[in-house]
């Protein structure tokens, strides 16, 4: 799926994700990831294991498959990826259990398995790009995708901490009273990171990669295989053609 | 030149004579198919009905298939689906046949009803068709919003909670109802489970057997055509109708064709498209269900959109239900609102035209409106189609009546 | 040409094309079954179930067995005393394969005298070759009958001796499995998998 075709669904999703806000009308950077890049695949796989599969589960994927599509031995993945598991067919879990997690952040985090899929990867790549430093919230920060996020800015010490700035417009409503809307206008970096804006970038981009392919591990494989249905559909086409015309010259 | 009759039609002697005294296989075959003549004009509009049924078959064996890893339960379901999805081997493409299948069973049925639409084939003496049919889509819709809800996505169980609700507006027993249909004081396992048993039990069961009286019912009258003649009144010496060839193997081969450009259209949905832009696959159901959280757009799939636009467009509990209720249903009094002399629409005179063509818009622009938001200037239009909607049908007794037809030909228009 | 002729071209073109189709959409049926018929083998979830399966045998003593479940198949892990390994041999002449010739039965590592890879050690399938009951242990030695213990089956009779060979007369066709196996160490067994890679 095209990220074109993601764009209703992920203004939908949204609101699912329960914000008191008309989240809906945040806009979404494309990700422009490229499914078809086993490299950036890697690096995401090895960024999500790093970074994400402490919290979160990818339940539904086993490491066998990535291995496959990935083109990694059983030794890469095991000294690699699998910081959570012995066996290559297991499946991804969190490292840290869910009964603790639920105490910690109010809620489990989400399994990660169809997020690329059910969300988007423009809005996983705009989600993980929009944390900026905020006051009231109790991890220091919220998020711009998903206002009162209860997820923390696990990435800070590679992006650095970033403010969101706002512009203020007045105006009069019906009956002349003064309303101030805040204008998003976007975000400035407070603090460094380890890496810098395009590094991070291509860090977030890899990693939404890897989502979403995770998401539909075989979507590669159907492509390739259409193709092949298409062709022989086309040369069935042909035959019976052939036939009812040779048939229906009966037909007056 | 010679028609060549057809393999099955010769005599048989030996093992085929064994069979036919004692089961009548030689002449069911003669009745339904090589000695069976529908018209020889027959266009575009008449592939759908065999169409059904090739994805009527798609959707069986896929389901059977699908049955044998999916557990309905609350607790397995989603992650049942996503086992098909993965672990199963091919499992992913058994599930998109059947998800793919669902969408296409409605839009080959929706387009076969339009046929009968164009060219009358509702009309005297195929009433009895007609009914059974509607009868085929009310089953069909119950079947796919039972088997919307196996995947407990989000979409499953918030769209199986509005739709079950709806019965709540009946008054009186409204509640009564909607807690029977759930067996439970919300949509939970219990719901899931009977859901299931309708889905691959009892629903398909119904459905083959009304597909197989549809059929029964349609070869005893005979196939209408293009020109709403009726082709057994021009006979010619042997009996066999003089603009009709047989269905087997002349209707047979191109029908044939016609399977095989619809297998490349769904094929190329199934490998290249299965969410179809979240309209066959809707992206919120790849969450699963969420009790604690609503989805703030809830829109049902696609096909049954143009109904729930009506529902939305009014503002009263009850006169909605009553209205959606309607709107179903009055498809079915077609043969008895019709009063044309006339079947087909190329003889029928400008009023009936208009009115189909509004129709159509109004039935498309309702469908679109369903899946929008309904607020502002949506809900007016979603008004007025449902206006339109509703006045095709009561109106058409009348401007059916003295809408100026045009002679009607003895004889099929055919240009060989 | 007249039309007779015509109509003998059209004739065996129309066979022809018949032909031709049934046989193209006969081909695309038998591939779409494929798909359908490979859903029904065992799916990467039962293939991880179906792992290898670690056993410690470090308290198993001489003349104990344990049974241990391997992809839901029974599998018992004998260990014989010198005195049952020395009695293997006695019987040879009631047996129905003796020296182990039926290789689907046990891999080439076990087809030997003791049928196993370390003598004292059983590793077998605990499934009757008849019909599949698991058969029970007597390990009790009755001369009189020939018998120096081995496996009964309590379905319909077939009996075993101590490396799982079958006896003459009886209902099972053919010895009783082994599993792949190896030894990980000298004190933990590897059921399901004989060589490669962990």
């Amino acid at each position: 799926m095209s990220t074109n075709t993601c764009r209703p669904f992920i203004l939908a999703a949204l609101a699912i994700a329960g914000t008191a806000f008309g989240a809906g009308d945040v806009a979404l950077e494309k990700a422009a990831i490229d499914p078809g890049n086993v490299n950036s695949l890697q690096r995401g796989a090895a960024n999500f294991m790093n970074y994400c599969s402490g919290c979160h589960s990818a339940k539904y994927v086993r490491y066998k498959t990535i291995g496959k599509y990935l083109s990694l031995s059983e030794e890469q993945l095991i000294d690699n990826l699998m910081f959570n598991a012995e066996k290559t067919f297991e499946t991804i879990n969190a490292a840290m259990p869910e009964a603790d997690a639920e105490r910690w952040f109010g809620k489990a985090p989400p399994d990660l398995s169809l997020v690329g899929r059910a969300k988007g990867a423009d809005y996983v790549y705009s989600f993980l790009k929009g944390f900026y430093v905020d006051a009231n919230s109790p991890t220091g920060v919220n998020n711009h995708v998903l206002q009162h996020t209860s997820m923390p800015h696990v990435l800070w010490q590679l992006q650095g901490y970033q403010q969101a700035v706002y512009t203020e417009h007045s105006e009069e409503d019906a009956e002349g009273r003064a309303v101030t809307t805040q204008h998003f206008e976007g975000f400035e970096p407070v603090t460094e990171g380890s890496l810098d804006a395009e590094d991070y970038d291509l860090f977030v981009r890899d990693t939404t990669n890897f989502l979403a392919y995770i998401a539909e591990p075989i979507r590669s494989d159907r492509r390739k295989l259409g193709v092949w249905v298409l062709i022989y559909l086309f040369v069935f086409l042909i035959i019976a053609r052939m036939l009812k015309k040779q048939l229906w010259k009966d037909v007056t | 030149m010679a028609r060549i009759e057809a393999e099955v039609g010769k005599p048989k002697g030996g093992f085929m004579k064994w069979i036919d005294d004692r089961f009548p296989f030689t002449s069911t075959m003669k009745y339904h198919a090589t000695e069976y003549y529908a018209s020889k004009n027959f266009n575009f509009w008449y592939v759908f009905g065999v169409l059904a049924m090739v994805v009527l078959v798609i959707q069986l064996v896929t389901g059977i298939f699908l049955t044998m890893n999916y557990k309905p339960s609350a607790d397995e379901a989603f992650a049942s689906v996503e086992y098909i999805m993965r672990d199963v081997e091919w499992g992913w493409l058994i599930r998109y046949m059947h998800s793919t299948g669902a969408s296409f069973f409605f839009i080959v049925v929706y387009l076969h009803m339009f046929r009968a639409m164009l060219y009358g084939s509702y009309k005297k003496p195929r009433e009895l068709i007609w009914i059974i049919g509607m009868l085929i889509f009310f089953v069909l819709m119950a079947e796919a919003f039972a088997g919307y809800l196996l995947p407990w996505g989000q979409m499953s169980y918030w769209g199986a909670q509005v739709i079950i609700s709806l019965f709540g507006a009946i008054p009186g027993i409204g509640d009564a109802i909607v807690e029977f249909i759930r067996g439970d004081y919300s949509i939970s396992d219990i719901t899931l489970n009977r859901f299931f048993a309708l889905h691959v039990i009892a629903l398909p069961l119904a459905l083959i057997g009304l597909v197989f009286v549809h059929i029964v019912a349609l070869h005893e009258v005979g196939s209408n055509n293009p020109d709403g003649i009726e082709i057994k009144e021009h006979k010619g010496p042997d009996g066999v109708p003089l603009d009709g060839v047989a269905f087997h193997p002349y209707h047979t081969s191109k029908d044939l064709v016609a399977i095989i450009i619809f297998l490349m259209v769904f094929s190329s949905v199934v490998f290249f498209a299965p969410e179809m832009g979240g309209y066959f696959l809707e992206h919120a159901n790849f969450e699963p269900a969420n009790l604690r959280a609503t989805p703030e757009h809830i829109a049902p799939v696609w096909y049954f959109t143009p109904f729930y636009a009506i529902l939305r467009a009014v503002p009263d509990k009850l006169w909605g239900f009553i209205l959606f209720g309607l709107s179903v249903l009055l498809p079915a009094a077609l043969p008895w609102l019709d009063r044309s002399r006339v079947k087909s629409i190329r003889y029928r005179g400008w009023m009936y035209r208009t009115a189909l063509a509004l129709f159509v818009v109004s039935f498309l622009g309702l469908g679109w409106l369903g899946t929008q938001p309904a607020d502002g200037a949506y809900v007016i239009a979603a008004r007025i189609f449902s206006v339109v909607y509703f006045a095709f049908f009561l109106l058409m007794p009348y401007y059916t009546a003295v809408d100026k037809t045009r002679p009607v030909p003895d004889r099929v228009v055919y240009h060989g | 040409m007249s039309d007779e002729d015509m109509d003998r071209i059209d004739r065996n073109r129309r066979h022809f094309l018949t032909v031709a189709t049934a046989v193209t959409g006969l081909a695309g049926a038998g591939l779409v079954a494929i798909p359908f018929l490979s859903s029904l083998k065992p799916s990467a979830r039962a293939q991880a179930l179906g792992a290898p399966v670690e056993v410690p045998i470090d308290s198993l003593a001489p003349g104990e067995m344990v049974r241990v479940l391997w992809r839901g198949k029974l599998v018992f892990i004998l260990r014989r005393t010198d005195d049952m390994l020395s009695r293997l041999g006695e019987n040879d002449s009631n047996l129905r394969d003796p020296n182990s010739d039926v290789a689907e039965q046990q891999p080439d590592y076990c087809a030997n005298e003791t049928r196993s890879v370390r003598p004292a050690y059983l590793v077998v399938e605990g499934a009757c070759t008849h019909l599949g009951c698991a058969p029970l242990e007597d390990f009790e030695l009755r001369p009189a009958d020939n018998w120096n213990g081995g496996f009964f089956c309590p379905c319909h009779g077939s009996k075993f001796d101590l490396a799982g060979r079958v006896f003459k007369g009886v209902p099972a066709p053919t010895n009783l499995r082994i599993p792949p196996y190896r030894f990980v160490r000298d004190d933990l067994i590897l059921i399901g998998q004989d060589t490669g890679a962990a």
